[in-house]
């Protein structure tokens, strides 16, 4: 504990580098203390702020396996599974810029990418993409709570899976992992996207909230 | 943008994020998406579930010369393509598919143009202007047609589509869109099938004019 100038108690628990004030509403205290992200956001923000190598092969090491069987999954011919997987992981280093924790976890932004690349790759044309938003000059400060945010909604969003009954679980990964079409998916009655929805329903509004932000000039 | 009412039902939302969506469909998609935050952050949380069963799934034994290939390629020069910018009322995704440029209407009759942007066997998309006041041809579908309204507005029988806003028409919907008073329309319309028309001429000219 320490004194501020102003003789309101610091809280200082800075065993991290990444460090956040948090002001308490309706209390005069200013709260000093460590931000948990998880271990792919502490790797992939060394990556985009640092150019980290050890980080991005930590993140290869995470990632490159677990996407060769997603790759595989959704229709990529054997031969060309690995090429897909180091194009996407190349382009995770390329791209690291536009990584934004606020909007997007490191997975999801991953998914983006892996499907984008695949389809560029396999069916040589680019897919049609959103704008990207554009990012203020101003707003380089990172907003830590809506980024543990995102972070716990994406937990328990996981958690939400896990509990499917099996068959519901193998409809969510077919929808997600490209091996059911649209009419698929509007046909399929036993895919649990109330309890997909419900789970990032705070997410969403963080999300919302965050666009609108960043919309606002 | 806002006061839009119309969204992306979840089911394509969901094949957009998976890269299922026929080309035609996924245009009209990111289309919408770089208009309206609503379904922007509701495609973030789809590719959130998507992250979500990557990070649960089983790790594969990859080669082990991909990984020295992928950590000693991290230098070399790297092709990545600079997003087209919005144009007036065109989003970025289309001024992409049109290359650039500005598109080139051609007539179709009743005061209407048309600019095809892609057609092939997985559908077609196209623009359309369509005068004020003026109907598109009464028609049916034999699949489903996506319509993004990028200015002015349309209604029909179920509802009224400002910019922005996305209708989806399926086989069930006999639909007349007539354009609204004021600024022309112009939509942004993706098929995965050709469209019948109801009246004997259109029917006609559909092989010419490709719709």
């Amino acid at each position: 504990m320490m004194l501020l100038d102003d003789h309101r108690t610091l809280a200082v628990n800075a065993t991290c580098d990444r460090l956040v004030v948090s002001m308490m509403a309706g209390q005069e205290q200013a709260q000093v203390s460590k931000i948990n992200y998880s271990i792919q956001t502490e790797w992939m923000l060394a990556v985009r702020d640092d150019r980290d190598r050890r980080a991005f092969a930590q993140l290869f090491d995470h990632f490159a396996p677990r996407l060769k069987g997603v790759v595989a999954r959704s229709g990529a011919p054997s031969a060309q599974v690995e090429d897909i997987v180091q194009d996407v992981m190349l382009t995770v280093w390329h791209k690291a810029h536009q990584f934004d924790p606020e909007r997007a976890q490191v997975s999801s932004w991953i998914y983006q990418i892996a499907r984008n690349r695949q389809i560029d790759i396999l069916r040589r044309e680019r897919r049609p993409l959103p704008e990207e938003i554009a990012q203020q000059a101003e707003d380089t400060t990172p907003d830590a709570s809506q980024i543990l945010g995102l972070e716990q909604e994406t937990e328990k969003l996981k958690q939400a899976l896990n509990k499917l009954k099996p068959a519901q679980r193998e409809m969510v990964e077919k929808a997600y992992l490209g091996e059911l079409s649209h009419t698929d998916i509007q046909a399929e009655t036993g895919l649990p996207l109330g309890t997909i929805k419900s789970r990032i329903r705070l997410g969403l509004e963080r999300l919302r909230h965050e666009l609108k932000i960043i919309g606002t000039p | 943008m806002t006061g839009i009412t119309h969204h992306i039902p979840d089911s394509l939302l969901i094949a957009y994020a998976a890269g299922t969506l026929p080309k035609p469909f996924a245009l009209v998609v990111a289309a919408h998406v770089s208009l309206c935050d609503e379904c922007r952050a509701r495609l973030a949380a789809h590719e959130a579930a998507g992250g979500a069963i990557i990070e649960q799934s089983a790790p594969e034994t990859i080669s082990e010369s991909l990984r020295d290939r992928v950590l000693d390629a991290l230098d070399n020069p790297f092709d990545m393509p600079a997003p087209h910018p919005r144009q007036g009322v065109y989003p970025g995704p289309v001024m992409e598919a049109l290359k650039g440029r500005p598109p080139k209407w051609k007539r179709i009759g009743m005061g209407n143009r048309q600019c095809i942007i892609d057609h092939g066997a997985e559908g077609s998309v196209r623009l359309l202007w369509i005068a004020p006041g003026q109907a598109v041809p009464d028609h049916g579908h034999n699949g489903l047609e996506l319509t993004l309204v990028l200015q002015g507005a349309f209604e029909d029988e179920t509802g009224h589509f400002g910019p922005g806003d996305l209708e989806i028409a399926d086989a069930d919907l006999e639909h007349t869109p007539i354009a609204a008073e004021g600024a022309p329309c112009i939509c942004l319309a993706a098929t995965d099938a050709a469209l019948k028309f109801n009246s004997f001429l259109p029917r006609v000219l559909q092989p010419l004019f490709r719709i």
